[in-house]
Formats: C-alpha cells, structure tokens, sequence
C-alpha cells in the first residue's frame, strides 16, 4: 500500500462497453476499492463493481412516515387541543378534513428525504475531489468513461496496477494525486 | 427503451452521438451568441414584469378595490388566474413524474423545459392568492406556527389545505428540477470557459462527478421523486377544485370537479408546453431532439385531456338538470344566456370545438396548425376558470345579492404582469441552463446500451 500523493490510477475508455468489462475484470482481478465514472447512468456498471443496494429507499420511507405522523398530529393537536373551536357541536377530532394536508405533509418530507438523503449518501456536496486533478476527466461529464482503482486498495501496486489496466485496452492510463 | 416506433418520427434524429448531444445541448448555453431576439424578447418580458411591480405596489398602498372584485364576486380574476397558471404547471410535472414511470423514452428531451415551465408557472401561481389576502403582509398567518395570540390555522378549511398543496407542490418542483439538473450542470462546468462560469455552475454542480455509486443513488432518488410527484399533482388540482366544490354555492358544489379539473390542468399545460416548444425548437435549432414524434404525442394528449374536459361540461349540466333544484339549473342556463355568455360560448368553442381538429394526422403534423390550436386552448382555459369563479358568485340564491364583475385596468396589468415574469423567468432559462437533459439524452443513445453477452458475464461471478 502507497503513502498519498497517490489516490489511484484511472483508465480512460471511450464506451460503455469498454467500462463495464473492465470494471468487471478488475473485480475478478481481486480490486475492490474503485469506482467508475460515467456521463450517464450505466445499470450494469452497479453490478460489474459489486456494489450494494443503497439505503435510500428505507430514508424516504421514514422521511414519508415522519411527515404522515407531524402533519396529522400538528392538526390533531392544533384543532382538539392548543385551539379548539367549537362549530355547532361538531367534533373537534374531525379526522377527515385533516387528511389532505396529512397527505401533502407525507410527500414534502418524503421528497425532501428523497434528495437529502441522495446527497448525504453521496457526500455532496463535495466541490474538491482528486479526481478532478486529471485534466481528461472533465470528458467524464461529456463522452468518455473512466475506471479508478484507488491506492488504498489491498491489491494496489503502482507498477502492477497499471499494466493490468493497460491489458483492459484504455484509450489512456493516468496516475490520480491525490 | 426503445429507440423508436416503426411508422413514427424518432425521438431523436439518427446520426447523433454521446458527443454531438452535448456539445449541442450545452453550446447554446456556453458558446451561442445572445441573439437580439432573445434580448428584445427578454426586454419586453422585463417590461411587463416591470409593470407587474407597479401593479402590486399599488394594490399594496391602496387595497384590493383598485380591483373590480366587489360583493357579492369576492373572487374574480386573481383566483381564475392563480387556477390557470397552477393548471399549466401539471403538465410539466405529468412529462417528468408520470411519463417515466410509464417509461416513456419521448418525454426526455421534453421534461427539463416542461419542469421549469411548471416551476415558473407556480411561482406566478403562488403570487395570486398571497396578494388577494387584502393585508398580505400578514400572508405568515397561514401558516401554523406558535404565536403569542394563541391561534391555529382552521385546517378544516380547504384554503389551508391549497396553502400546505401549492407550497408542497412548489417545493417538489423544484427539488426535481434541480436534481434533474446536476450531472447537467457538471458537463457546464467542466466544459465552461469562462472562470466565472465554471465557479457558478461548479458551486451549482455540488461537485458531481459522475460515479456508479451517484448515478446508482441517483437514480433511486430521481425515480421515488417521480413516485412522490405523480399522486401530489393529482392531489394538487384536486385540492384545488374543493376551494370551490366544498363550498355550497350552486355551480360549484360538484363532485365532477377534482377529476375535471385535473384534467383541464394537464390540458392546458400541454397546451402551454406546444406554445412554447415549437417556437423554441425553431430559434434554437432543436428539432433533432425535439421531433415531431413529440408535438404529435403531445397534441394527442390534449385531445384525450380535451374530451375529459368536455364530458366534465356535459356531466356539470347533466347534474344539474338532474338534481332538480332550482338553483342549479339556473346556473348553466345562466351560464349560456346570462351577461357571461359570450365567455362561455367562447370557451366552449375553444376547448371543445377547436380540439377536434386533433383528430386528422394531418394537423397534429402541422406546427403551425398545433401551434394556433395551442394558443387557442391556453385561452379557452383561462376562459373557463373565468366562468367557474365569475359566473356561479355573481347569481346567487336571492336575486337582491346579484351583482356584476368588470374588470379594471389593476386587474389586466396584474394578470398580463404575469404572464410577463413567466416569459421573463423562461428567457433566462433558456440562456443560462440547458433546457433539454443531456444526461438523459445519452442514454437514450442506442450505442449507450451494454451488450446482452456482457450482462451475461457479469451474471456469472
């Protein structure tokens, strides 16, 4: 294992294809301490690198509870309690009406734990990463595909690392700083 | 997804590439010289908003009877058009919620455009009922917040339901939006020349950097927004509608509204979309991405919306034939005959009438055609949300309470006003954010498909 200024070594492929065979190989090859890069969203590309299910749908299921639960209960509790007013004897519980705002309160924090919880997970914002120190890298947001096998992986060798990465045939492999 | 359907239009011109998509989608942001359209229609939509400024300042100062809204028609033009530009908002929300869950591959290089139409739609939306209050400097009170006076918001009101709808919906909105927005906002990013705009659209981006880990969690995320987004537009016009169908005044009070209304929504929003998309497609040269696959799918939509809306006419008649009472039944004999007639025949023939053309191929073809069918439905619309507030308020039980509704010039130049900040807010749009998806429009690429004996592969570890 290399002390930084290294983060890792990148390949540069030009389709999507090339990406995910690649990913694919490196897997098999033992690396597990990657990532790839793409312009778009590649289905594949999340089972080739072996990664798991995310979190995030158990976020915005408890996010939609919570707002469920806030929104009925601030109306229960406005209406029947902190200020009741009494309309010809109806009940002050009048759970029907209550429920569009429940409904509306159950999406907003849903939606807004949907998004959250998509950045946190993420670590966005995150305006400096090493990668970014690859000049070719500003293609990831155009047409070209990148693998990144990072320095702290156990199977990392600088030497080794990088001509396993030329045997995937990349369009270019450059050494990330860290 | 598919690429395309035999016998229609693609939904992308063949020939592009992962690169020729986003150097063209990004250049008119980053490369393409403002036009001095683009500045004239920017000044004249500046103007109006100018003008819309005026307007409130001086409602402001001298209260809303600077408006021709006067017992017994409390509401008039402010809520006809805060239900006009919150309708149009829907269809934004319908092309990026409902059609992807649909998986509809059209709706992509329409979405991001239609999404900002909804955004700035609700904003105009939004402003209506918040100055129609009469002390809208005390607009907080809606909002249920521990106060020394010890009151609550009636949350069995339908006004407060629209409050916690509208802004629920805003919010929504734009959450979507934006995050439709960031892989685009790192491709402005990374291929900005300008220092300033790589700094802007960088702070923008959050530091995007495309990883299938992101992308994976993104796509989770943008997929339960659209989950989350179609039952809220629904309920949105729907709690729109119980502003008038909970109230017992005839001509309001019907159980035909939630979905009638729901449907004239997303109805006039793809009315607003055609108005808006075939121009620009025109100036910027988008028809590539913007085909006629998309204004023919989008025309059929506002035939299917168009006679949803017809039957909710036949069937507010029916009921109140039907119902027996007196009062209902004056109200659309009133309607045809009364000092509103002209309205109503007018919308009839542009919302019922006119569709009708969508029927030929030939016209749903036809830009020019769709594009004067559109226009004349986007004011048929307005025209009958005018005859839904203005017509049942202004007869109603006892014929000592009727009264009439003119309106003044307070009330054109706030309702033109509008339209004003929305063309204004459109035009910056245009210029300083890519209005279609570029990262959606990759991957409807056919070369962004991965090979089937590839999946196979990765099945076999």
């Amino acid at each position: 294992m290399l002390n930084p200024p290294v983060y890792g070594l990148m390949a540069e492929f030009d389709d999507p294809n090339a990406l995910v065979a690649a990913a694919h190989r490196a897997r098999i090859e033992g690396y597990r301490r990657m990532d790839a890069y793409s312009p778009f969203p590649i289905e594949e590309l999340h089972e080739a690198l072996g990664l798991s299910h995310t979190r995030l749908p158990l976020i915005v299921l408890l996010g939609g509870l919570v707002g469920c639960l806030g929104g009925y209960g601030l109306q229960y509790w406005a209406a029947a309690y902190a200020y009741p007013l009494n309309i010809g004897g109806r009940p002050l519980h009048s759970w029907p009406a209550f429920i569009p705002i429940t409904f509306e309160c159950t999406i907003l924090v849903a939606a807004l734990a949907a998004v959250f919880g998509m950045l946190g997970l993420n670590g966005l914002p995150m305006l400096y990463h090493p990668v970014f120190n690859v000049s070719r890298f500003a293609l990831a947001s155009r047409n070209r595909f990148f693998l990144c096998i990072e320095a702290r992986d156990v199977h990392f060798d600088l030497e080794d690392t990088r001509s396993f990465l030329q045997t995937l045939n990349p369009k270019e492999v450059s050494t990330v700083v860290d | 997804m598919e690429y395309s359907t035999s016998g229609s239009p693609p939904v992308i011109a063949p020939g592009h590439t992962f690169g020729t998509v986003t150097d063209k989608i990004s250049s008119i942001v980053l490369t393409r010289k403002t036009s001095v359209g683009w500045y004239a229609g920017f000044s004249v939509a500046f103007l109006l908003t100018v003008m819309l400024a005026v307007s409130v300042t001086y409602l402001f100062v001298k209260g809303i009877g600077i408006w021709g809204n006067n017992v017994p028609v409390g509401w008039a033009f402010e809520i006809t058009n805060f239900v006009w530009w919150i309708g149009i908002g829907h269809a934004g929300t319908l092309i990026s919620a409902i059609l992807l869950l649909l998986r509809q591959t059209w709706r992509t290089s329409i979405n991001r455009f239609a999404e900002a139409m909804t955004l700035f739609a609700v904003v105009c939306a939004g402003l209506f009922p918040a100055i129609h209050t009469g002390r809208p400097w005390l607009d907080y009170w809606l909002l249920p917040y521990p106060n020394t006076m010890g009151v609550w918001p009636q949350f069995r009101s339908p006004i407060m339901w629209d409050v916690f709808a509208v802004s629920t919906y805003a919010t929504v909105s734009l959450l979507f939006w934006f995050v439709g927005l960031i892989p685009d906002l790192a491709t402005l990013r990374d291929r900005s020349q300008s220092k300033t705009g790589r700094v802007i659209y960088g702070v923008f981006a959050l530091g995007w950097r495309g990883s299938a880990r992101h992308w994976h969690r993104y796509e989770t995320a943008y997929l339960l927004l659209a989950g989350l987004a179609t039952p809220l537009v629904v309920s949105v016009h729907t709690v729109v509608s119980f502003d008038f169908s909970i109230a017992i005044l005839p001509g309001w009070h019907a159980t035909i509204f939630p979905p009638y209304f729901v449907a004239g929504a997303i109805y006039s929003g793809f009315a607003m979309v055609l108005t808006l998309a075939i121009p620009i497609r025109a100036i910027y040269g988008l028809e590539d991405f913007i085909t006629l696959r998309h204004l023919q799918n989008m025309a059929k939509v506002m035939l299917v919306t168009g006679l949803i809306v017809a039957y909710g006419y036949m069937i507010e008649a029916f009921t109140a034939w039907y119902s027996g009472d007196k009062y209902e039944i004056f109200v659309p004999w009133n309607r045809a005959t009364g000092p509103y007639a002209t309205a109503y025949l007018a919308l009839i023939f542009c919302n019922v009438i006119t569709p009708q053309a969508l029927w030929f191929r030939w016209v749903r073809s036809n830009v020019y055609a769709l594009f004067v069918i559109a226009i004349i439905v986007n004011i048929g619309m307005w025209l009958e949300r005018f005859v839904i507030v203005v017509t049942s308020l202004h007869r109603d039980f006892l014929p000592s309470s009727w009264g009439n509704y003119s309106p003044t010039v307070w009330d054109w130049s706030t309702y033109i006003g509008t339209i004003g900040l929305f063309l204004m807010l459109l035009f910056l749009f245009v210029r300083f954010l890519p209005m279609i998806s570029i990262a959606e429009m990759r991957a409807i690429l056919p070369e962004a498909k991965v090979d089937e004996d590839l999946r196979e592969d990765l099945r076999v570890i």
